[in-house]
């Protein structure tokens, strides 16, 4: 099976306090790192599994800069056999839909039969997968955590509510997000990475995929801390009064269902 | 004159001269035994490389003292001494036996130089030997046979029971001493009968005793008897020699060599491959134990040596809690491994191009359950090693991204950020703002400079209880008068447990990045209160200024009266110090951190059962705080509760990641209000004196 | 400004919370406005679903189809690209079944899509000005949509007051015929059941999180009661796990699970550095320590110093009352 799997690079939320840069209209990315998204890594690790299983091989590819490069080189240590980078100036102000638009073109240029994306990013909104599966005209199906192959077809889980599965047969070929916890992804070392240091990783610009890319109909214009405070508001009273307080806490902050 | 009876080498049986029989089953047995030898050796000629020809004295060193005057073996008393007996014994009747068999076809023969008073006095000395041999093979017997000492039980998961092989062995030594006895005990009765000269039979021994039995049982049952009882050492004799490589007494032949190449320093971690430098790193095809040749020769010898003592195991904290790691079967399933593929008959055994030990004879679990605190490796008294083995199966392990989704976390934050819990470099330096006012804390990052760099790395700079570790020692340096300095962001972490749970390349980079920025600062001294760090900056890094452990530091300035502490007050407290085994086992500080505290007046201290040498870890530093094992307890647990019988209600650590272990067991053992935990420092820092 | 459309999500004949949700979002972007209300789906119970509907939405297309007995994505997808006139915004609840939804509806609308959107702040023209969160909540931003071709916006379950006015008095107009071709190359098999007792804390909005401070197996109970009462899940500290008195599954934590709920309540909980390791997401803390120095109150938002074993379950017959 030939299994495409989009990663992004991501400001990883547990190695960074994400916090406002002192301007206030951006998180301050000076001392930022980077990584593959969690939720990407986990569908890389699928797509090596499932190519395990049944044979065929992985490719990964991204949208973003040269820096990039980085976590594809990442995704090829696990063992992805070919990486694919997108990369213009086009693409640096894109929405969801303009990113859709770009993996389009590139799985245009090749024959996949299984295209997984993670089911969101940290720093993202969840949504290329289900646009790539719309342009392309293939079925979809998002959260999913489990994945059985029987010949053409697939059998998937999508994680709901509760803890519950819901399964689908998904004809191939189809766009699944994968939900974290799928399976454990391996450890890549710094060693892993050495490995496949000076394996060729083609890029791409908007001209060589032959596309327009769509004006973002979606734009961020700032970030800003949402309102908390400092510490804990004690609350204080007797155990009536209390309780009633945090009543009406609990109702506010969706504690009470 | 006639000799009182013939001897095995003038003997006839039905015609047929013995001496044959004598000639023939030396040939036989010698045979065997080189062959059995030679597959023995078949893995140990495919094993990775190990440097172990080096400084020969020292290694000497170690053979008189732990094999030839067994040093370790009275650790445990009974155990000990009976073995020191047995093995006494052996020594001495090596020389009689070799003997023995000579005689059988070689008349009259005696080994040069053993002729005349000395072969005498030999002769007495080696009649005691037989009987105290015998006296300790049956007490041994009795031992593992009916009073069953717990440590000897093999958990059914692990196999079958050893205690048949173990008994076999004592019976077979038993009739090594008994038929020895009786052939010299036939003989005197004869030449007594015969009334010649008899050869002196010293008194109360095994001898002795079946002379004066057979005294007067008739010269043809006596003939008979002498030359069965030379036929039934000579074949139990051989037979041993053959059965010795077959199992866990392989120790008697390679406990030897196995001492002699034990490992000379302590806190340290092989190479990734010997003779592959760390430069040279990237080139290497595969890392660290993946198929059992991977092991080095060494390795491999350990696993022959073991002699299925259980003091590993029994000092083993991680099977203490029931982890699933027991390192006397590190040891077994590893000698098993190398019988049942590099067979006695047949060809060895080849295993599939992807065959990977771990999931096969040893677990993921099981690798990733040692705390490396080294007490196994202490306790053996055959000088087998554990910890190299098992980072280097650990290595395997990373190296096939095989790694618990626990640590993979903290690992890929140290690679970020240096440190496991991928908080911000620039944030590393904080836990200084506030003593601000009163410690002043240089800051090689800002461009001061200073004497000596305080290594603080990662737990004390980053956890909020601990950093009040990292106050008290800034506290106790400046009130010392030392010009010290940090590195704040500069620092990474010093990498001690990266490279023990197997993440070598990591761990290179995190050290050259520590070294740059060690060297840069241009100091002359290092100290840290962190034993792990302690540990790497002594045993892992290359080059670096000298390091001290801030209870060296604390007992020399204490010395030379530049620190003095005020008492306790009475305060009712009884303290006893837990030994960490990174400053322990693995860097032999012992006395400066009990010094330090018996320097506070009126300080009450104990000890408990297990100190020292023999300290029982905390739950283990670094990654291991990430992962989570199977375990039915936990050591913090044990080792507070060791505490609490001992009767202190203090413990006073000199390591953050035992303070953290220990502060967390109180809890869970529920003796909170009954005992606390507290860091050799900040003791100290509340004692300083004006 | 366009016409709005509210996705209304329910089961078994019952409105999931976010229908009223969604109808006063619509009225963020437009006070003005009198949004529809789509509801899909097969059987007797969907014109009651109708009908309790109508009570807060001016209209209420109904799709009848046999074919949808379950909600998915895929063929609801093609029912809504069927119905939809041109330039819609079209409103969902950002929850898994959205997730499914509306990316692809936005491409075969040929509209804007924004996901979990928190909250509205009015639209400017054809823009719509929207507030997300991102990095696990660490952080909001400020989004501008351009709806001038329609926007489909998946709004967060929880972040807008239900619209409970009731006063619209809709009517109900069936659009079952213009559902069209429903054939999916994805075909629903069953909804396989969570075992029971096996709870996924990492996937709970709500946590009654308890620690050493609970001192006995017999009182987890008081927790189990506190938690039914609000509708969350119980995780715990290790030492709870430690005693066996929980699985594993549930412990929060570095060494254990990392969790992500909207509310977090740590009753007798210290606080280690290993345990505030498995929050993420930011949630709002409510820390209930005997002891007033527990670390946990620097963390928390909410504080309450008392002894867990008596709060609780005065806690929990109050909310029982509500």
């Amino acid at each position: 099976m030939e299994i495409l799997v989009c990663v992004k690079r991501v400001p990883d939320t547990s190695e960074n306090e994400i916090e406002l840069n002192s301007a206030g209209n951006d998180i301050d990315r000076d001392d930022l790192v980077y990584s593959v998204n969690e939720w990407d890594n986990y569908a890389v690790e699928e797509a090596l599994q499932i190519v395990d299983k049944v044979g065929g091989s992985v490719t990964v590819v991204s949208v973003g800069d040269e820096e990039t490069e980085e976590v594809l080189r990442r995704e090829m240590a696990m063992g992805a056999e070919k990486g694919l980078l997108l990369s213009d100036d086009a693409f640096e102000e894109a929405d969801g839909r303009g990113i859709a638009t770009a993996l389009k073109a590139a799985v245009d240029k090749g024959n996949y039969d299984l295209i997984l994306t993670g089911a969101q990013a940290d720093d993202g909104a969840g949504q290329v997968g289900g646009m790539l599966a719309a342009m392309l005209d293939v079925p979809f199906a998002s959260l999913v955590n489990t994945i059985e192959v029987d010949g053409d077809k697939l059998k998937v889980g999508r994680e709901i509510e509760g803890g519950n599965q819901e399964m689908h047969e998904v004809s191939l070929p189809c766009v699944l997000s994968i939900q974290t916890g799928i399976n454990e992804p391996r450890y890549v070392g710094i060693r892993g990475i050495r490995k496949v240091a000076s394996v060729e990783i083609p890029t791409m610009g908007a001209g060589d995929l032959g596309l327009d890319v769509p004006a973002a109909k979606v734009k961020r214009l700032d970030y800003f801390l949402p309102d908390m405070g400092e510490g804990a508001e004690m609350l204080e009273g007797s155990t009536e009064e209390i309780i009633d307080k945090l009543v009406e806490l609990l109702k506010a902050k969706g504690g009470l269902k | 004159m006639e000799p009182a009876l013939l001897s095995p080498a003038a003997f006839k049986f039905f015609h047929i001269p013995t001496a044959l029989f004598a000639l023939l089953i030396p040939l036989v047995g010698t045979g065997v035994f080189v062959f059995i030898m030679k597959r023995r050796l078949a893995p140990l000629l495919k094993a990775a490389p190990d440097n172990r020809f080096n400084r020969p004295l020292a290694r000497l060193w170690r053979v008189l003292k732990i094999w030839l005057a067994q040093w370790r073996q009275p650790r445990y008393r009974m155990a000990g001494v009976i073995h020191i007996f047995i093995f006494a014994g052996f020594l001495v009747l090596s020389i009689r036996s070799t003997t023995l068999v000579f005689l059988g076809f070689w008349p009259g023969f005696t080994i040069p130089g053993f002729g005349g008073a000395l072969g005498h006095a030999y002769n007495i000395f080696k009649d005691y030997a037989a009987t105290w041999v015998l006296i300790a093979c049956v007490i041994a017997a009795v031992r593992r046979g009916i009073f069953k000492p717990e440590r000897y039980a093999v958990p059914k998961h692990y196999g079958k029971d050893h205690t048949g092989e173990a008994v076999f062995v004592l019976a077979l030594i038993s009739t090594l001493m008994i038929s020895e006895s009786l052939f010299e005990a036939t003989l005197a009765a004869a030449q007594i009968q015969e009334l010649q000269p008899a050869e002196f039979v010293a008194p109360g021994t095994l001898a002795w005793m079946f002379r004066n039995m057979l005294v007067d049982t008739p010269i043809v049952q006596l003939q008979s008897m002498h030359i069965t009882a030379y036929f039934i050492h000579d074949l139990t004799f051989f037979f041993f020699l053959c059965f010795l490589p077959l199992g866990k007494h392989f120790h008697v032949i390679t406990s030897i060599f196995n001492v002699y190449f034990m490992r000379l320093a302590r806190g340290n971690i092989k190479p990734v491959k010997y003779g592959v430098s760390e430069a040279q790193l990237d080139d290497l095809e595969s890392f660290g134990v993946k198929k059992f040749e991977d092991f080095t020769w060494k390795h491999m010898l350990d696993f022959y040596s073991c002699a299925d003592c259980g003091r590993c195991s029994d000092n083993c904290p991680a099977n203490a809690v029931k982890r699933p790691l027991s390192p006397r079967f590190i040891s077994i399933k590893g000698r098993d491994y190398a019988f049942a593929n590099y067979p006695l008959s047949g060809a060895d055994v080849v295993k599939a191009e992807d065959y990977q030990l771990i999931g096969d004879i040893y677990s993921e679990d099981e690798i990733w359950s040692c705390t490396t605190c080294g007490a196994c490796e202490q306790e053996c008294p055959l000088g087998i090693e554990y910890i190299d083995k098992i980072v280097d199966l650990r290595r395997g392990m990373v190296d096939e991204g095989n790694v618990p989704q626990s640590l993979q976390k903290p690992l890929r934050a140290l690679e970020k950020r240096g440190n496991p819990w991928g908080k911000m470099e620039k944030k590393r330096g904080d836990w200084v703002k506030e003593i601000a006012d009163d410690v002043p804390v240089k800051r090689f990052e800002k461009g001061e400079s200073a004497e000596v760099l305080y290594f603080v790395d990662s737990i004390s700079s980053f956890d909020d209880r601990m950093q009040s570790i990292a106050q008290a020692t800034a506290r106790i340096l400046a009130k010392a008068g030392i010009d010290f300095g940090i590195l704040g962001k500069l620092e990474k972490d010093s990498g001690n447990e990266v490279r023990r749970f197997g993440e070598e390349m990591l761990f290179q980079d995190l050290k050259s990045q520590n070294t740059e920025a060690i060297l840069e600062a241009g100091i002359k001294k290092i100290v840290t209160a962190d034993p792990h760090a302690f540990n790497a900056l002594r045993k892992d890094y290359d080059n670096l200024p000298p390091v001290e452990h801030i209870s060296q530091v604390i007992c020399k300035q204490i010395k030379a009266g530049r620190l003095s502490l005020t008492g306790t007050n009475g305060d009712g407290k009884v303290y006893t110090y837990h030994d960490p085994c990174y400053l322990g086992r693995h860097n032999q500080l012992y006395d400066d951190p009990r010094r330090v505290l018996d320097a506070i007046p009126g300080l009450t201290r104990v000890e408990m059962l297990r100190s020292g040498d023999r300290s029982f870890c905390c739950g283990g530093g670094g990654l291991m705080l990430f992962y989570e094992p199977e375990e039915e307890q936990r050591m913090g647990v044990l080792r507070v509760e060791m505490a609490a019988r001992a009767g202190a209600n203090v413990i006073v650590t000199a390591c953050p990641f035992c303070l953290v272990n220990m502060e967390d067991a109180i809890k869970v053992a529920g003796l909170e209000g009954k005992m606390e935990a507290v860091d050799l420092c900040e003791l100290v820092a509340s004692h300083l004196a004006d | 400004m366009a016409q709005i459309f509210s996705y209304i999500l329910h089961k078994d004949g019952a409105l999931d919370d976010t229908a009223l949700e969604l109808a006063a979002a619509a009225k963020k972007i437009d006070a003005s406005a009198n949004p529809t209300a789509i509801v899909v789906g097969s059987g007797d119970g969907l014109d009651a679903v109708c009908t309790k509907v109508a009570a807060s939405y001016g209209e209420v297309w109904k799709v009848a189809n046999e074919a949808i007995t379950y909600p998915d994505a895929e063929m609801i997808r093609k029912v809504l690209v069927n119905i939809l006139p041109a330039e819609s915004i079209v409103l969902i609840a950002h929850e898994h079944f959205g997730m499914d939804l509306a990316p692809g509806l936005s491409i075969k609308l040929d509209s804007a899509l924004a996901t979990d959107v928190v909250a509205i702040e009015g639209a400017d023209g054809a823009t719509l000005k929207l507030v997300r969160q991102e990095f696990g909540g660490a952080v909001s931003a400020h989004v501008t949509c351009d709806a001038a071709q329609g926007a489909v916006l998946t709004l967060r379950p929880g972040s807008f007051g239900a619209d409970e006015s009731q006063s619209a008095g809709g009517t109900v107009v069936d659009k079952s015929s213009e559902a069209g071709d429903l054939t999916a190359q994805r075909k629903y098999l069953e909804v396989v059941e969570a075992e029971a007792g096996d709870v996924d804390i990492t996937k709970s909005e709500v946590l009654v999180s308890c620690g050493r401070g609970i001192e006995d197996e017999e009182n987890l109970e008081i927790a189990f009661d506190l938690a039914k009462a609000m509708g969350a899940d119980v995780s715990c500290s290790r030492p709870i796990v430690d005693a066996k008195w929980l699985p594993k599954a549930r412990q929060v934590g570095t060494s254990g699970q990392t969790v992500k709920p909207k509310v977090y309540m740590a009753c007798g909980i210290s606080g280690s550095f290993q345990h505030m390791g498995g929050i993420k997401g930011n949630p709002f803390i409510i820390a209930i320590n005997k002891n007033p120095k527990a670390p946990i109150f620097q963390v928390a938002d909410v504080g309450i110093v008392a002894d867990i074993l008596e709060f609780l379950p005065e806690l929990t017959e109050k909310i029982e009352e509500l």
